[in-house]
């Protein structure tokens, strides 16, 4: 009895230990001058972390999240104490709508001013008062230009059955769907149910081509040669191209999705000032252009391409010709509609 | 069960004593388990925001979209995938199980650890190794070309098949042990009685091992058949996400549909079947026990 009692006061004494100390982390935090950044994962150089650290006398602390979703869960269910975060663009458009992101001051973010001329309005935030464009992309077709000999400008080459069980798809229902909407005429965000249905019988047709549906992965799908396609974000499949170099990206003509990863900062920050000092930090002309080499992601800052060397800036998947603007659209939320997306992915998946 | 505790220092201590050792126990199944759960049943009967928030309100919506034969075979598809694990692991279990309990002492703990070392690697990794064995140009295929058996590579990465080998290899250790301990217990004075009244080597393992290990082939089975069911990051990996388990439509609803009311209706709906299932087993392993002990 008398050792057991030992040991229950030992787990209590823990317990309470590790109360206290979850409580220091916070409020020990206030005090001392650190910066709270959640974003993906690999998405910051340290080496550009360790210069702002530098100038500004702070400490910088990274924390990752792997999905827009899992973010914003992380800060519905009372995750405080971050300060900047990066939300892709539908996501910040909900993170705006829920009240979650503090307004910003202009004056504070100087380098916002020469963003990407189409950047400066986006849908969800014209003025940008919330959020402002950090990194943005297309989403197309990686292709191994030494199987699919000729190159491909459709969709459509996604069913061709030359190439089962050599295609990937995202595993993401509003990019696959998206593609198979555009592919059909119709915006990627309907609300059509005619068309979701059409869409997803299209789908149905296509799916004994693919070998898998994968978002992570598929960049080194496409670099070992398992898939000679694959739908996917233009990063990654530059990232395939410096292992095997007859990997091609294109945005076919039927036109495809245009994203952009937003840095704002939190409504619940307690260093807004310091956090909108990162994010111009973030921006700066020489540190857009180091992280666009280092991630294969465009930056959103125009005065960032003359320092972006010319082989990230003439790749297709890395940096989108301009003139395949008119053609991409943004990806919007689709509010109740959204149910009937995930019953035909749901049904997709189960044939 | 087998030796009852001394009952007369258990007495001593008193009812209080004993509800100070319990007091951590239920704290802890209170905040983390009873707590959690009681809100994933509130947040079933709720609806979805527009914005993926939940409303609260006292609906039947989730439950009754959940009626959909779509989701029915999600969960049938699921439930033979995880009994076909299951009779798998318990195949290539139970001789491995009876190996051990009956090797030499010294040996057992070495056995036992071998059977537990994968745990030291993490289960994503080692899902990833697999994906490296299974591939088209992967080690299988390589290995199976250059000694002849086969002409062309096989394609076994992103097929059911590579699902249940990712699942048997995870859930094999969880099998064996309870297994291992079950059978070590037989007594063997019993094998040998047996074989002293020319019982033959099936009857022997029919009527004297098998009802003994009753107990862990029931423990190991659940432990492997309830993980399978609701495994997502096997079938999303090996499977190539080609196909769904009710655990990926769990995780795809709250992670990516943000429908935290549905896929509430859908934990529920799982938690009650296995519930239902294990109430089964245990019935009808029941009778069949008594039966064995009259004998």
């Amino acid at each position: 009895m008398r050792i057991n009692g030992i040991r229950f006061f030992l787990c209590l004494l823990l317990l309470l230990l590790w109360g206290t100390v979850a409580c220091q982390r916070t409020s020990g935090d206030a005090g001392q001058k650190t910066l709270h950044y959640f974003t993906w994962s690999d998405y910051v150089g340290p080496e550009l972390l360790a210069e702002f650290e530098r100038r500004h006398g702070v400490h910088v602390v990274v924390d990752t999240f792997s999905s827009n979703e899992e973010l914003l869960a992380k800060l519905q269910g009372g995750a405080t104490g971050y300060d900047v975060t990066v939300p892709s663009d539908f996501m910040a458009a909900i993170m705006i709508q829920q009240g979650l992101v503090a307004e910003l001051d202009s004056t504070k973010l100087p380098n916002a001013a020469t963003l990407e001329d189409h950047l400066q309005h986006l849908p969800f935030d014209p003025t940008q008062r919330f959020a402002i464009p950090y990194l943005w992309g297309t989403v197309g077709i990686g292709y191994d230009s030494a199987v699919v000999a000729t190159p491909p400008d459709s969709w459509a080459v996604l069913w061709d059955v030359r190439y089962t069980g050599k295609i990937s798809m995202l595993n993401d229902q509003r990019e696959v769907f998206g593609a198979v909407l555009r592919s059909m005429g119709a915006s990627m965000n309907t609300k059509d149910p005619a068309l979701i249905e059409a869409a997803k019988a299209r789908l149905l047709v296509q799916k004994p081509l693919v070998k898998a549906y994968a978002s992570e992965h598929y960049d080194q799908l496409l670099a070992s040669g398992d898939v000679v396609l694959a739908h996917g974000w233009g990063g990654p499949v530059a990232r395939a191209m410096i292992d095997r170099p007859s990997i091609r990206y294109v945005v076919p003509k039927e036109g495809g999705t245009l994203w952009a990863d937003c840095l704002v900062v939190l409504k619940s920050s307690p260093r807004k000032e310091l956090a909108m000092q990162f994010i111009n930090y973030l921006l700066e002309p020489q540190v857009a252009a180091r992280t666009a080499e280092r991630l294969l992601f465009a930056s959103a800052n125009k005065a960032a391409r003359p320092f972006v060397p010319s082989r990230i800036l003439d790749n297709p998947a890395i940096y989108p010709p301009l003139d395949l603007l008119p053609r991409l659209e943004w990806m919007t939320d689709v509010g109740a509609a959204l149910r009937m997306y995930d019953r035909a992915w749901t049904e997709l998946k189960m044939h | 069960m087998k030796s009852s505790p001394p009952a007369g220092r258990a007495e001593s201590s008193g009812p209080v004593a004993s509800w100070w050792l319990l007091g951590p126990g239920l704290l802890w199944m209170g905040l983390l388990f009873v707590v959690p759960l009681s809100l994933v049943l509130v947040i079933s009967f709720a609806e979805r925001g527009t914005y993926g928030g939940i409303v609260w309100s006292l609906s039947l919506t989730n439950y009754l979209d959940l009626l959909h034969p779509l989701y029915a075979h999600i969960l049938g598809q699921s439930i033979l995938l995880a009994a076909v694990t299951t009779m798998l692991c318990l195949i290539m279990g139970f001789p491995l199980a009876y190996y051990i309990a009956r090797a030499a002492p010294g040996r057992q703990g070495m056995l036992l650890l071998l059977v537990m070392i994968p745990f030291w690697t993490n289960f994503l990794v080692r899902t990833y190794a697999w994906m490296f064995i299974l591939r088209t140009e992967g080690l299988l295929n390589t290995l199976l070309l250059k000694l002849g058996v086969i002409a062309a590579p096989i394609e076994l990465l992103y097929s059911n098949t590579a699902v249940v080998i990712g699942l048997v290899y995870g859930y094999l250790p969880f099998m064996v042990l309870p297994l291992f301990v079950a059978l070590e217990q037989v007594d063997r004075t019993l094998v040998e009685a047996a074989w002293d009244l020319y019982a033959t080597r099936w009857v022997i393992l029919r009527r004297i091992i098998v009802p003994l290990a009753r107990p862990g082939i029931m423990a190991g089975c659940l432990l492997v058949f309830i993980p399978s069911l609701g495994a997502f990051l096997t079938p999303d990996l090996l499977g190539g996400a080609r196909s769904m388990m009710v655990g990926n439509l769990i995780q795809h609803e709250f992670l990516v549909a943000r429908d935290w009311p549905l896929g509430a209706a859908i934990s529920c709906l799982l938690m009650l079947f296995v519930m239902g299932m294990m109430r089964w087993l245990l019935h009808a392993a029941k009778p069949v026990s008594r039966q064995e002990d009259a004998s």
